[in-house]
């Protein structure tokens, strides 16, 4: 049975377009997997599988993550999705906020730091300037991909396997018609998860042990957390 | 002594005559709306002398009633702190003066043109000046109306009658033309000496000595103590020849910042309610209907000019000091009846022959037939206030804004004091025009001018919540003072409007447990967040960074309102168990208990911020003292 955990990090869902389609596209799967999960399984001849969506402007506006809380999730999950829009060539502030304070030493990395190894990472993102703004001659200056090794390496010190994100373009300007197929496309992945053509030519997460001469020798609680 | 006689103890026979026609009478009044003061006068009469005659007496019951006034005068000081009093000297001295001068002149004039003998008519126009300060309170209170400005202003004026209700008193033998045996002087300076005496010695060797006796931990002792107190001081100011009620009052206000202010109030409030009763039972059974009914032109003539009079000079009164135009109609109705202190007055000058018995009963007779008539009168211009408030709802609006047309906003706010109109302004700011409801008419008034949609009016009253637009509306803030009312606002809103959500200010833990019996989610308690406000400043202050002291303040909330709620399905069966004084102690022990345990099992693991700190350190700043540090 695999699990899908959707954390769902946007400042102001009401007055997006493309997020919260994409969202209530994935609560539709869960509603619809709910629903009729039986005769699912039956004639896909694989086990139910369920998605949650948590949306963290609402949980916590307040920036109070419940660290606990958000772990024992996390520890549920499959695959862990990361659905928020790009801001300034990076994810929102909660999201980073949440990333800062779930992601523990001890826990998600370093000695003892398992509590997510083997365990999928996927990035759905959207843009707000078209992707022809990220080439070396947009105004961008870069390809969106040269924004992405700051979540590849955090998946990977955590044992995750980072899969290719999903990135919609130009989402302020995009149709109705190419927002809806979008987050039709968005709930479909997360349905099928973890049956995706390109999932066999992913490479294994790369292994990064921390070592332990990289903590602090002042520090008498061990807990300083660098990465 | 028709019923008394040889049947039993008499003492036995009164009280249960007493209490037969409290209970009895009491509460027919209060049904038909007449409100309970009527209802002690309607049973005085019927058990009085020209009625049933059960009660021949009504001197003896008249001299035990009186108390009932000293206590309730001892009460309303206990509400009054010394600093409020201060604030309320001008009211006081100058709105009082003119209030019982005018209307004294006024009497006194028609009762001149009418052909009465000047001393006479002075002393009638002085006594009928007098308003009953015992069912004016009474009905003030009631009415919820002491906090407002006519209720204060009201207090004050009836503050004044009671200071000088004295010097009148001490008038009336002189006009009589005998002259009192003692020296005016030495009466005086004994008169000084003991409010002096109260005023300096009052406040330590009341406060010591209630603090003796609420170390024996008796309770009944306390009430003793509590009674004696009062009686202690009325006896004194009886003996210096002041007015026991100025005297039980001076003692309340002494004590109204003590920290026995509530317990006293507890003990004296159920004595007070019954031998208040007691009074305007005694002033029933004393109308001479046999005197009244020899002079029906006199004693309506009496009866007319006082009130007619007394309204009129009360009016402009009203006008002058600026109150609310909803509230005048009330002011003027509770100040223009006659009062308890002109049934001594006139008592007395009967006795020093300045009156004769004739003129004497009649105007005691009009007396208690305006104090009689006030209830209805009152009830009369209720009717009319809210009928013609209906009528010209447009010019009245500006001042009286009270709530007539129906209202369509999307949110209600019930109550604007302090947190309601945070909550308010937030809306208003970002374009949300919510329908706000208060009780205070002054507020109102001044929220208007500032631009607020305020209606004047009482959340609790259903009408008034549909007319609000309760049927229609998505949130209804209760933001009001008053525990009861709260909970009978979303009492009320829970049972007729069962689609609006509700957000409530609670007061605290007690009133947070029983929304949530009402099925409310979306609570505040009122001071919960400002405190950890303050808690961070403290921690910043203490060396902690101020995003730590914010996280720290947020865990210590959300820890706190997780044990709310955990607690709350047991909050019945733990308030009977434990005094709730002792449950509160416990609740915030154990909060910090476990917040204590939450943070030592939390310590372990990891706090990004851990690196800016220890970078911070390192860079030379002090680590804070304490055992419980900042995250190196």
């Amino acid at each position: 049975m695999a699990h899908v955990l959707v954390l769902l990090a946007h400042p102001d869902l009401p007055h997006s377009r493309a997020n919260r389609l994409m969202a209530e596209a994935a609560q539709g799967a869960q509603a619809a997997e709910d629903a009729a999960d039986a005769a699912d399984i039956e004639q896909a001849g694989r086990p139910g599988q369920t998605v949650q969506v948590r949306d963290l402007a609402r949980l916590y506006p307040d920036f109070d993550i419940d660290v606990p809380a958000e772990q024992a999730q996390l520890a549920r999950a499959d695959l862990v999705v990361w659905q928020h829009p790009t801001h300034w060539y990076g994810m929102p502030a909660l999201m980073k906020q949440w990333v800062d304070e779930v992601l523990t030493f001890g826990w998600a990395y370093g000695p003892g730091g398992t509590a997510l190894r083997g365990k999928d990472l996927w990035l759905a993102t959207t843009t707000g300037g078209p992707e022809s703004a990220y080439r070396p001659d947009g105004y961008n200056r870069y390809f969106f991909d040269a924004f992405l090794p700051p979540y590849e390496q955090t998946a990977a010190l955590c044992g995750m396997r980072f899969l290719p994100p999903l990135v919609l373009h130009g989402a302020q300007a995009a149709g109705d018609a190419e927002l809806q197929a979008h987050a039709r496309l968005y709930a479909d992945r997360l349905a099928r998860y973890p049956d995706w053509p390109e999932m066999a030519d992913l490479p294994a997460c790369p292994a990064c042990s921390v070592p332990s001469a990289d903590r602090p020798a002042d520090d008498p609680s061990g807990r300083r957390g660098r990465a | 002594m028709s019923a008394a006689g040889a049947a039993g103890s008499p003492w036995l026979v009164n009280t249960l005559v007493y209490l037969g026609a409290t209970v009895a009478v009491v509460p027919l009044a209060r049904r038909l709306g007449l409100g309970s003061i009527i209802g002690y006068l309607v049973a005085g009469i019927v058990v009085g002398p020209y009625g049933l005659n059960l009660l021949p007496d009504p001197q003896t019951v008249l001299h035990l009633a009186e108390f009932g006034v000293v206590l309730m005068l001892f009460l309303i000081g206990l509400e009054l702190e010394p600093r409020r009093l201060w604030a309320l000297r001008r009211p006081i001295f100058g709105w009082g003066t003119l209030q019982v001068l005018g209307c004294a002149a006024a009497i006194a004039g028609l009762a001149l043109a009418a052909g009465v003998r000047m001393p006479v008519a002075l002393v009638a126009g002085l006594g009928l000046a007098l308003s009953s300060t015992a069912a004016a309170l009474q009905v003030m209170g009631e009415r919820n109306l002491l906090p407002t400005t006519s209720g204060r202003a009201g207090l004050a004026i009836l503050l004044f009658q009671d200071v000088a209700a004295i010097p009148i008193l001490a008038v009336v033998p002189l006009l009589a033309g005998q002259h009192g045996g003692a020296l005016p002087w030495a009466d005086a300076a004994r008169a000084a000496g003991a409010i002096a005496a109260i005023l300096l010695l009052g406040r330590p060797l009341l406060r010591h000595g209630l603090r003796w006796i609420a170390r024996s931990g008796s309770a009944e002792v306390f009430t003793a103590a509590a009674l004696g107190l009062v009686a202690g001081i009325a006896w004194l100011m009886q003996w210096v020849g002041l007015s026991m009620a100025l005297g039980a009052f001076l003692g309340g206000v002494l004590l109204a910042e003590s920290e026995y202010k509530r317990e006293l109030e507890t003990d004296v409030e159920p004595f007070k309610g019954l031998l208040l009763g007691l009074f305007f039972l005694a002033v029933g059974m004393g109308i001479d209907f046999r005197a009244l009914l020899a002079h029906p032109g006199p004693l309506l003539t009496v009866l007319a000019a006082l009130l007619v009079v007394k309204a009129a000079v009360m009016a402009l009164l009203a006008r002058a000091m600026g109150l609310p135009a909803g509230e005048r109609r009330v002011f003027v109705c509770l100040l223009a009846q006659g009062g308890e202190f002109a049934f001594v007055v006139f008592q007395g000058a009967t006795g020093a022959g300045l009156f004769d018995a004739a003129t004497g009963s009649i105007l005691i007779g009009g007396v208690a037939l305006s104090m009689l008539l006030t209830p209805v009168l009152l009830a009369a211009s209720e009717a009319l206030s809210r009928r013609t408030a209906r009528q010209d709802a447009v010019p009245a609006a500006a001042a009286q804004a009270a709530l007539d047309e129906p209202q369509d906003a999307p949110v209600i706010i019930a109550g604007f004091g302090r947190y309601g109109q945070i909550v308010g302004r937030l809306l208003y700011a970002n374009g949300l025009r919510g329908t706000v409801l208060d009780h205070d008419a002054e507020q109102v008034a001044a929220l208007r001018r500032f631009g607020f949609r305020v209606f004047y009016g009482d959340a609790t009253r259903l009408d008034l919540l549909r007319t609000a637009g309760a049927a229609t509306a998505r949130v209804l803030v209760v933001a009001v003072d008053d525990v009861e009312q709260s909970l009978r606002i979303v009492d009320l809103a829970r049972q007729h409007f069962p689609r609006l959500t509700v957000v409530a200010r609670a007061r605290n833990v007690q009133h947070y447990y029983a929304l949530r019996d009402r099925g409310v989610t979306l609570i505040e308690r009122e001071t919960l967040d400002a405190a950890l406000r303050s808690g961070r400043s403290v921690l910043e202050t203490m060396g902690w960074s101020p995003m730590r002291a914010r996280q720290l303040a947020q865990r210590f909330r959300r820890h706190s309102v997780e044990q709310l709620e955990r607690m709350w399905p047991h909050h019945r069966d733990e308030a009977q168990l434990v005094a709730l004084a002792k449950q509160g102690r416990q609740q915030l022990e154990e909060l910090f208990a476990q917040e204590r345990e939450a943070q030592r099992q939390r310590a372990p693991g990891g706090d990004w911020q851990a690196d800016a700190l220890a970078n911070e350190q390192a860079a030379g700043r002090q680590p804070a003292p304490s055992n419980r540090p900042p995250p190196q």
